[in-house]
């Protein structure tokens, strides 16, 4: 059967400007690429019969097919320096924790590579530590436990060919019947590698033909777990020699044949690892593993890496951690210098598989003309990028009230687990996924299947095309670039369906906006709610830590709630004195999935302050309709909340009711828990469609439901959805001043 | 702890009026019963025409490619009522005499 997939070397585009497609195609000797411009998600009944129009380019062609492989796995790498060569004896040590030593075979560190040379320090197949010489194996005999930190330690005396190794626990406070082990044999083995990179969390298995994450280097081993302090010698080191370099101190009389003192505390935000000895045998990680992870020395005391580095010079390596696939581009596309602004895919066709490509298309800086800028969550899209979690467990049903659905696209990344998975899973480990990156295919930015984020997103690109009113489709990912200048010109900036994950640069350039008389319609629900790092160089990569509180897929380990890329405290702005309700006037209050409801208008709504928003509205009830399980609130639904920020002077001018039995409240509203969290019983539980002024005469409307888009079109966009929108869009788009009420 | 009474017809069909929204307290308990369960594989829905058609597969827990089976609907409700009927068979052990 026909698979194909790819994606884009470049997020956002101005006119002018290229964008590179990688594709793998299996199954077909060629595959047909078309450029298209979306304007509606495939949703099916009651949507927008489903259009995207194509792009006159010379890409729209027929391409020749070739797979294209994806080597997932992070570890560390040394280039192959002098220093390295000439190693006849040696020491390896390192302190390890182990978090999946019983899933057979890992590396730890050396230069070891299949099928037998040179030499390394290893978990054998029942997770015992093991060293390697060659073909030559020495294991410890007894298996390592799981997030347990140890001293492993081995070394290797070429002229006697004694060979020792130590694995022994550290001591912690939890009861165990573990004690130190040490054994000894003979080796007639040879290190005989010379010229080799030396590797940690992974052994060398060959070349590829094509680049891999460490030029064209292939590996496997891939260890899950930590690594802290690795060090190297070309000398048998006694026991207590390697205590002394294990505690950062030089093993008096042999200083000069300690070889690698690694010290992975430094650089933690970046992908450079650096050797404290004079041989600089700095070297760089692959892949994105977890840094800023707490050490085999944390003591429980400082949680902020920045303030106590030493103790957090571990780092977390996993099989199944993805940085870029780093494909080579099958073609390219040159955005015309007439392009329109917009959602924008690389069609990719082979056989009766396809594939959407996403890419955006913005105005040239300088040159909008536009008064509607529409900012893509492209930061919450990477976020989510191929979120597996949700379809491998039945809590979805669960908690969703219904049966898990994907399509044939969903599927692909059970046929290509090595594509990776996103910050709503866990690791193969069971640690949480911290970091996406975009740079590999990715199975939920596309116009058809869930209606969520991206595809949901489409609903109100449908709107506003339909009310002609022209705008430009700008990304999170400018914003966090180019802060308050990218909105700047427009009178109204339209956020998403979900715009749930946003950086200080992109919050800071949405209140600067707002505070200057900037319009904000936020046209979602959970927007606004987790902070974010970006990757410091490559913002294709986005770093989540999941901390104490909030609708969490999986939660962060105590120790690790600061982002490595930044140092930011991670987790919900709530806990960061900036509450959804600050920017938008509402929050993230409840989420249910098998069913959506309507607004009930509210006193507030008789207020002449909205009087343009009804115009043509006589309904009660907004919103009993939708493509989104048959309301336009739901799925996860935002209330006021004047405690957390939102403004004195905001309307609640419709609040929705009658939500089901799987709309439970929000984790962070529940301290205490009890048998009346559901929204049959908890009347908390509720969205606010909401609106207030700002200073400088500017203003904000929330619907404060993600469900609220997929009603939009309902009737051709001849509903009171649609009516009442609309109506604020066209007032948020008219110069005048809004005053501040008295 | 909550068993499935299997006497509770009027449960199924309450169900089976309606698959989504507002529960009772009593068919709440029996679809937590039934969606909590640690089972080698559940049923999932895999979309083939985008809101039109869906097949019911058997996707292994913990993750693995869907096996699908020749069930298909057009409707989401039917998916549910069907995939509510193997349940209640497979718990009870009772065929549910209901259409």
């Amino acid at each position: 059967m026909t698979k194909i997939m790819g994606y884009a070397d470049r997020l956002s585009l101005q006119p002018g400007e290229t964008v590179g497609i990688m594709a793998s195609c299996i199954g077909a000797d060629r595959f047909r690429a078309e450029i298209v411009r979306l304007l509606n998600p495939n949703a099916g009944m009651g949507a927008s019969e489903y259009r995207e129009v194509a792009i006159e380019t010379p890409a729209n062609a027929t391409y020749k097919a070739r797979e294209q492989k994806i080597h997932a796995g992070s570890f560390g790498v040394v280039p192959e320096k002098w220093a390295l060569r000439g190693i006849e004896s040696f020491t390896l040590q390192a302190y390890v924790w182990p978090t999946t030593p019983k899933k057979g075979a890992r590396a730890l560190m050396g230069n070891w590579a299949e099928p037998g040379t040179g030499f390394g320090l290893a978990l054998d197949d029942k997770g015992a530590a093991e060293i390697r010489i060659g073909g030559f194996r020495l294991s410890s005999g007894v298996p390592m436990l799981e997030r347990r930190w140890y001293l492993v330690a081995a070394s290797f005396d070429a002229k006697s060919g004694q060979v020792k190794l130590w694995q022994e626990p550290i001591y912690d406070k939890t009861f165990h019947a573990e004690r130190p082990v040490a054994v000894e044999g003979k080796a007639k083995a040879s290190v005989a590698d010379k010229g080799a990179p030396f590797l940690f969390a992974a052994w060398r298995a060959g070349e590829s033909k094509t680049p891999t994450g460490w030029g064209r280097l292939l590996t496997k081993g891939h260890f899950n777990g930590r690594i802290d302090r690795p060090r190297l010698a070309r000398i048998a080191l006694d026991r207590a020699q390697i205590q002394a370099l294990a505690s950062g101190m030089l093993p008096s009389g042999v200083e000069e044949k300690v070889l690698g003192v690694w010290d992975f505390s430094k650089d933690i935000s970046g992908e450079r690892i650096t050797d404290l000895s004079p041989n600089r045998l700095d070297g760089e990680v692959v892949n994105l593993p977890t840094r800023a992870s707490p050490g085999h020395n944390w003591t429980g005391a400082e949680m902020n890496w920045t303030k106590a580095p030493e103790q957090y010079g571990a780092i977390h390596f996993h099989d199944d951690d993805i940085s870029d696939a780093k494909w080579q581009p099958d073609f390219s596309f040159t955005v015309p210098k007439d392009a329109t602004s917009g959602f924008y895919a690389a069609k990719l066709v082979a056989d009766e598989a396809y594939f959407y490509v996403p890419f955006f298309v913005r105005p040239t800086r300088g040159t909008v003309k536009a008064k509607i800028a529409f900012l893509a969550s492209t930061a919450t899209y990477t976020v989510y990028a191929n979120n597996r979690s949700r379809f491998v467990r039945m809590l979805t049903e669960l908690y969703q009230g219904r049966l898990s659905m994907m399509d044939n696209v969903d599927i692909l990344q059970f046929e290509f687990p090595e594509m990776g998975v996103s910050t709503y899973d866990r690791h193969t480990d069971g640690s949480g996924v911290s970091i996406s990156s975009r740079l590999r295919p990715v199975t939920n930015w596309k116009p058809h299947g869930r209606l969520w984020n991206y595809c949901c997103d489409l609903f109100i690109v449908d709107w506003l095309e339909h009310t002609g009113l022209g705008y430009d489709v700008i990304t999170d990912h400018d914003l966090h670039a180019e802060g308050q200048d990218l909105l700047r010109p427009y009178n109204v900036v339209i956020t998403g369906s979900h715009p749930e994950y946003w950086s200080l640069e992109m919050l800071d350039a949405l209140d600067g906006y707002q505070r200057q008389g900037g319009r904000h319609m936020y046209m979602g629900g959970n927007g606004f709610y987790w902070r974010i790092a970006f990757h410091p160089t490559n913002p294709n990569i986005i770093e989540v830590r999941r901390s104490e509180d909030g609708v969490r897929a999986w939660d962060a380990r105590v120790g690790e709630y600061y982002h490595q890329f930044t140092g930011e405290y991670g987790g919900l702005w709530r806990r960061q004195g900036r509450a959804p309700q600050v920017p938008t006037g509402v929050g993230f209050i409840s989420q249910g999935f098998d069913a959506c409801s309507y607004y009930r208008r509210t006193d507030q709504s008789r207020d002449p302050r909205v009087a343009f928003m009804f115009e043509g509205v006589t309904d009660e009830i907004l919103g009993d309709f939708g493509v989104l399980q048959g309301g336009a609130a739901g799925l996860e639904i935002d209330c006021a909340d004047f405690s957390l920020g939102t403004p004195p002077h905001a309307l609640v001018v419709a609040k929705s009711e009658n939500h089901s039995n799987t709309y439970i409240l929000v984790a962070e509203e529940i301290n205490i828990g009890h048998g009346a969290l559901d929204a049959v019983q908890n009347a908390a539980i509720h969205a606010d469609l909401t609106f207030f002024e700002t200073p400088s005469g500017g203003a904000v409307f929330s619907t404060g439901s993600i469900a609220y888009a997929g009603s939009l079109p309902i009737n051709g966009f001849d509903n009171n959805i649609a009516k009442l929108t609309t109506n604020v869009l066209k007032r948020f788009v008219d110069d005048k001043p809004f005053p501040m009420p008295r | 702890m909550f068993k499935i009474d299997p006497s509770r017809l009027d449960v199924a069909r309450e169900f089976k009026a309606k698959p989504f929204g507002e529960h009772s307290p009593e068919l709440q308990y029996v679809l937590n019963y039934m969606r909590t369960r640690v089972t080698p594989d559940f049923h999932v829905l895999v979309m083939t025409e985008p809101g039109k058609r869906w097949v019911l597969a058997h996707m292994p827990t913990g993750g693995g490619v869907p096996r699908m089976t020749n069930q298909s609907f057009d409707k989401l409700e039917d998916a549910e009522w069907h995939v509510f009927k193997l349940r209640w068979k497979d718990i009870t052990g009772q065929d549910l005499p209901i259409d």
